[in-house]
């Protein structure tokens, strides 16, 4: 079984960003960019899953500029076999990025696609279940327990009332939580290895896929900030506070 | 244009995030109707009909809406929505897993967890985890919306009169099959939807120690919540995780006890009305945002806490 995990390339997690004075965007210049965590955990699945004996090849994904090349580095490292760059420029939308991974999906054929659930810079939480819509694939969101046996995965799905399981006839997406795994560092001997890996660098016309952006940013501002407010000596305190000054309780 | 709303329920009663879509589709402009996919969902499109707002309720009742997923309820969604000039869902676990397919098969982008309505094409959408707020317009033919309900009211639940028609189910692509679920079951007010709620960090060290928890939140009748680093732990399930990729909550009184206060909570509670935050770490970014802040171990901060409140 061919897996093709899609992972992005992302300001870290620790980074405070900051917003452009012109309002135009966020500014990511010398900042610090590293693989979407919930895509590391896609990559942590899919090199278990060949460890187990149910993978036997890992193509890793990724789009966006040439550095994303460092991303599939990345997982490559962790284990993934070769990689594939989508190489652009331009402002790369969800539904855009669905398209050009089902191009890839024609071309390499997986019985799993692995993404992360959510790309932590622009909190779309869309990838998944478009590039699902546009194989007519099913898919299994949100994953915290993935077991794949006999042309079935089933996925435990992380729902606002608690888990739900789904059986997916494969091929299939699988939409992955932080909670499925805990991502391995690379070994050094690893990441040595991963610069011989082979990355095939396509662009989005060599995929025939219009990538033009369907919504257009017109602005981006702070949000409101929040003043700290004063701090209380004790519980007693604290309990008048809220009864008589904020009427809350 | 008319809009189209895709209810969440549970075939029994109507998911109080519906209302707040129903909110923000009002200020789309143009009729709201209401698309109730399920199995023996009458009362739902019956409760539907009544809210504010409503013009028209859409019930598609066949067993394979029983569970909401995703494959067979797109199609749904797609063959009633094609007409309509926005389709818009709560932007619940529910929602984010049905509307991208939506989207995808419509071949529109979709406009995630909106907080604000600017104008029917242009809307508001945290990005960076709730720290920047981008306004964007749609140039597509429809507008497909995710709506976060701490940005906008709940419609008033009775006062509607509207029509519910029948339509027939769409296509069963029979990939995906329902096999279980665990739900969490709590006497407590749900997250999303509470007046107060108390929350715990990694801090709380233990599923056992949640007990101080769940004593003070029962003191104010309020809902239990925690960061990912609690839910990652092992001292609560994951449905109670507040955070930006967990639950998006607004509450009049947000308790952070044992909470450092990291962006990515920031990012699901920050529009709180009043926040307190106890921690012993008077240095935890968790105070720059709270109105108050006490400084205390919480092993003894909260029995305190929970015997004050009953006096």
């Amino acid at each position: 079984m061919k897996v093709l995990v899609a992972v992005k390339r992302v300001v870290d997690y620790n980074v405070k960003i900051r917003v452009k004075a012109d309002g135009s965007g966020v500014d990511t210049t010398n900042v610090k960019f590293t693989m979407n965590p919930f895509d590391e955990s896609a990559v942590e699945e899919a090199v278990r899953l060949k460890e187990a004996g149910k993978a036997s090849e890992i193509v890793v994904v990724s789009m966006g500029p040439q550095q994303a090349q460092d991303t599939i580095r990345t997982g490559l490292a962790m284990g993934a076999d070769r990689g594939i760059l989508v190489a652009s420029d331009a402002e790369l939308q969800p539904l855009a990025v669905a398209k050009l991974l089902k191009a890839l999906v024609d071309k390499e054929q997986p019985s799993l696609v692995l993404v992360g659930k959510q790309a932590i810079d622009d909190d779309s939480n869309q990838t998944g279940q478009m590039v699902a819509a546009l194989l007519g694939w099913p898919q299994g969101t949100f994953a915290s327990k993935l077991v794949i046996d006999g042309g079935k995965a089933d996925v435990t799905r992380e729902i606002d009332g608690g888990l739900e399981t789904v059986s997916l006839s494969l091929p299939a997406v699988v939409t992955v939580d932080l909670r499925l795994n805990e991502p391995r560092y690379a070994s050094l001997p690893n990441i040595m290895k991963a610069k011989k890996k082979p990355i095939e660098t396509v662009s989005p016309s060599d995929l025939g896929i219009d990538v033009a952006p369907r919504l257009v940013t017109l602005k981006v501002e702070e949000p409101a900030r929040r003043q700290a407010g004063v701090k209380v000596a004790s519980v007693a305190e604290l309990v008048g506070k809220l009864k008589t000054e904020a009427k809350v309780i | 244009m008319s809009v189209l709303v895709i209810a969440e329920h549970d075939n029994v009663a109507l998911k109080s995030a519906t209302l707040n879509t129903i909110t923000a589709a009002a200020k789309l402009g143009g009729d709201i109707h209401v698309l109730v996919a399920g199995h023996n969902a009458r009362p739902v499109a019956e409760a539907a009909a009544k809210v504010q707002g409503v013009a028209k309720v859409l019930l598609a009742d066949d067993a394979i809406y029983a569970h909401p997923l995703a494959e067979p309820l797109s199609l749904l969604a797609v063959a009633v929505g094609r007409s309509y000039g926005a389709i818009l869902a709560p932007a619940t676990t529910t929602g984010k897993n049905v509307l991208p397919r939506v989207a995808a098969l419509l071949d529109v982008a979709q406009i995630s967890d909106i907080c604000a309505v600017v104008s029917p094409d242009t809307f508001v959408r945290p990005i960076y985890a709730g720290n920047a707020l981008a306004t964007v317009q749609s140039k597509d033919p429809i507008k497909v919306v995710t709506v976060r309900g701490t940005g906008f009211d709940a419609a008033p639940a009775e006062g509607g009169s509207a029509t519910i028609e029948t339509v027939g189910a769409a296509d069963n692509p029979a990939v995906s099959t329902f096999v279980g679920q665990q739900i969490s079951k709590s006497e407590r007010p749900e997250l999303t939807s509470a007046r107060i709620i108390v929350s715990g960090g990694r801090g709380m060290g233990s599923e056992e120690n949640f007990k101080l928890i769940e004593a003070v939140a029962d003191k104010l009748g309020a809902a239990v919540g925690a960061t990912r680093a609690a839910v990652d732990a092992g001292f609560v399930p994951n449905d109670l995780q507040i955070g930006q990729t967990g639950k998006i909550v607004a509450p009049e009184l947000y308790v952070a006890v044992a909470i450092s206060g990291a962006i990515q909570h920031l990012a699901g509670m920050k529009d709180s009305k009043i926040i307190v935050a106890i921690n012993k770490d008077e240095e935890a970014p968790i105070f720059q945002v709270a109105d108050y802040g006490l400084v205390a171990d919480l092993f003894q901060a909260l029995p305190e806490l929970a015997q004050e409140l009953s006096k």
